[in-house]
């Protein structure tokens, strides 16, 4: 089985974001971008599938600048054995998106394909489920666990009252949620084998999707500022402030 | 333009996040809610008393029993014939359906939206709430997640809308519920409830959390909540963790204790009416935020306050 594993290049998760003064978006100019990290533990994930024997073969894809070969490259050194790069410089919806993903698993026929359940820039969280909507296939969403098991796949979802177990059938779509594995570093002899592992470099006119946007982003704005108060000197202070708001 | 309302419920009771959404959609139009389930008549009868609500439309089928994505989302779009919108709550089971459905439709899903500003214009929050987007839909339908805090809930009485019985496509064959481990607790559900009580990785160990963060929460009658590091470390379940990725909460008071601040949890909460933080470090960020901040260790303070309270 193949795995499919799409990477998003996004704004270091560490970075604290910083909106333009004309309204027109985020500040990315010299800002430190990495993997999304949801795609990380995608990744993750399906190496440890391939380390078990449950797969074969792991190809990242990415959708966005030139830079994000970066990325792929990080995915690559983790343990993806290709990639593939189609390569825009425009913004991208998640509904664009999948449809590119939608052409290339046409191609590839894998048996998963594992992504991140949202990206830290747009905080969409629509990928996955759209690919699983338009390929038909069935959807394994903010996944904590997956064991692959013959021709079906059992996910064990973070839903908001718990957990949620369903048995899904493959080729299955799978969004990763932040405890299903601890991402591995890449050690730097993968880095350097890295480097020559194989990237294809294609286009969304390639696989005959229109990237045109549906959305239009008329404003970004700072989200309004909350003052820091003042702090209290001991534990009495902190109750009489709690009995004062009520609540006690 | 007509609203169909995705109401979030167990079969047997509706779930107060569907509110929400309903006063999201009522300012758009017309107000159809679509009860998808399996013996969920009770929660027909409830949804039809919600203030404002139009008609709805129940699809009672063993394959809907658990709202598995696959088997409603055709649904939804079947329905989506005679209306504009769909909107949904943005919880996890919104935040399933609605992308499949939008893709379905061939439409860009608008997530988590703050407020609506026309007919096709939205506010939603993009990097952790670090920004604040506005967007337009260029799209025929609208497909649309709430986030709950963003709105008032609409009134669970008064209304007498008519119910009616809709069908559609039924078990996809593609997927199929195992089961469910969904706590049981009588403490009030984190996104309703008035005071949270939240713990971070300070808290050293699940034992450790129970001891100082529960007796405080009773004293409150406050829900308890979890920074993502509490929750990787597992000293409590995933449903406990607030912040970007986990859940939005914006109680009447947020008491963060041994929680450092990083901005992934400050977008989960700090939407917070009144923001309390207990923290030994006298520069974590969570006291920019803070309206009432002490700097203490907690293993004394909290024990302390619970006291004296």
């Amino acid at each position: 089985m193949k795995i499919l594993v799409p990477v998003k290049r996004v704004i270091d998760y560490n970075v604290k974001p910083r909106v333009k003064a004309d309204g027109s978006g985020v500040d990315l100019a010299n800002v430190k971008m990495s993997m999304n990290p949801f795609d990380e533990i995608a990744v993750e994930e399906a190496i440890r599938l391939k380390e078990a024997g449950k797969a074969e073969e792991i190809i990242a894809v990415s959708i966005g600048p030139a830079k994000a070969q970066e990325t792929l490259r990080t995915a690559l050194a983790m343990g993806a054995d290709r990639a593939i790069l189609v390569e825009t410089d425009d913004a991208v919806e998640p509904l664009a998106v999948a449809k590119i993903l939608k052409a290339i698993a046409a191609e590839e026929e894998p048996g998963l394909v594992m992504l991140g359940k949202q990206a830290i820039d747009d905080d969409s969280n629509q990928t996955g489920q759209m690919l699983a909507a338009l390929m038909g296939r069935p959807q394994g969403t903010f996944a904590n666990t997956v064991e692959v098991d013959g021709d079906s796949v059992t996910v064990k979802r973070e839903v908001d009252g718990g957990l949620q177990t369903v048995k899904l059938t493959l080729p299955a779509i799978v969004t990763t949620d932040l405890r299903l594995n601890e991402p591995r570093y890449a050690s730097l002899p993968n880095i350097m084998k890295a480097k020559k592992k194989p990237l294809e470099t294609k286009s969304p006119a390639d696989y005959g999707v229109d990237t045109a946007l549906r959305l239009t982003t008329t404003n970004v704005s700072e989200p309004p500022v909350r003052q820091a108060g003042e702090k209290v000197e001991d534990v009495d202070a902190l109750v009489a402030k709690i009995k004062a708001l009520g609540i006690a | 333009m007509k609203t169909l309302v995705w109401v979030e419920h167990d079969n047997a009771s509706l779930a107060d996040a569907t509110l929400a959404a309903v006063t999201a959609a009522g300012k758009l139009g017309e107000v159809h809610l679509l009860v998808a389930g399996s013996g969920c008549r009770a929660v027909a009868d409830q949804a039809a008393k919600i203030a404002g609500v139009g008609k709805v439309h129940i699809a009672d089928d063993e394959a809907y029993a658990n709202a598995l994505a696959e088997n409603v989302a055709p649904l939804v779009a079947q329905l989506m014939d005679h209306h504009d919108a769909f909107v949904a709550p943005a919880t996890t089971t919104g935040k399933n359906i609605a992308p499949r459905v939008a893709a379905l439709l061939d439409v860009m899903q608008i997530s988590d939206i703050l407020s609506v500003e026309g007919d096709k214009t939205f506010t939603r929050p993009i990097y952790a709430g670090n920004a604040i987007a506005t967007v337009e839909s260029s799209d025929p339908k609208l497909v649309i997640t709430v986030r709950g805090t963003a709105f008032d809930k609409a009134d669970a009485d008064g209304g007498s809308a008519e119910i009616e019985e809709v069908s559609g496509p039924t078990d996809a064959g593609l997927s199929s519920f195992v089961s469910e481990e969904i706590a049981e607790s009588d403490r009030p559900e984190l996104t309703s409830a008035k005071v949270i009580v939240s713990g971070g990785r300070a808290l050293k160990d699940s034992e450790t959390f129970e001891q100082v963060i529960t007796p405080l929460a009773d004293k409150l009658g406050a829900g308890i909540g979890a920074s993502r590091a509490a929750v990787d470390a597992g000293y409590v379940p995933n449903d406990y963790q607030v912040g970007q990725t986990g859940k939005i909460v914006a109680p009447e008071v947020y008491i963060a204790i041994g929680i450092s601040g990083a901005i992934q949890h400050l977008a989960g909460m700090k939407d917070s009416k009144t923001i309390i933080a207990i923290n030994k470090d006298e520069d974590a960020p969570i006291f920019q935020v803070a309206d009432v901040g002490l700097v203490a260790d907690l293993f004394k303070a909290v024990p302390e306050l619970t006291e004296k309270l």
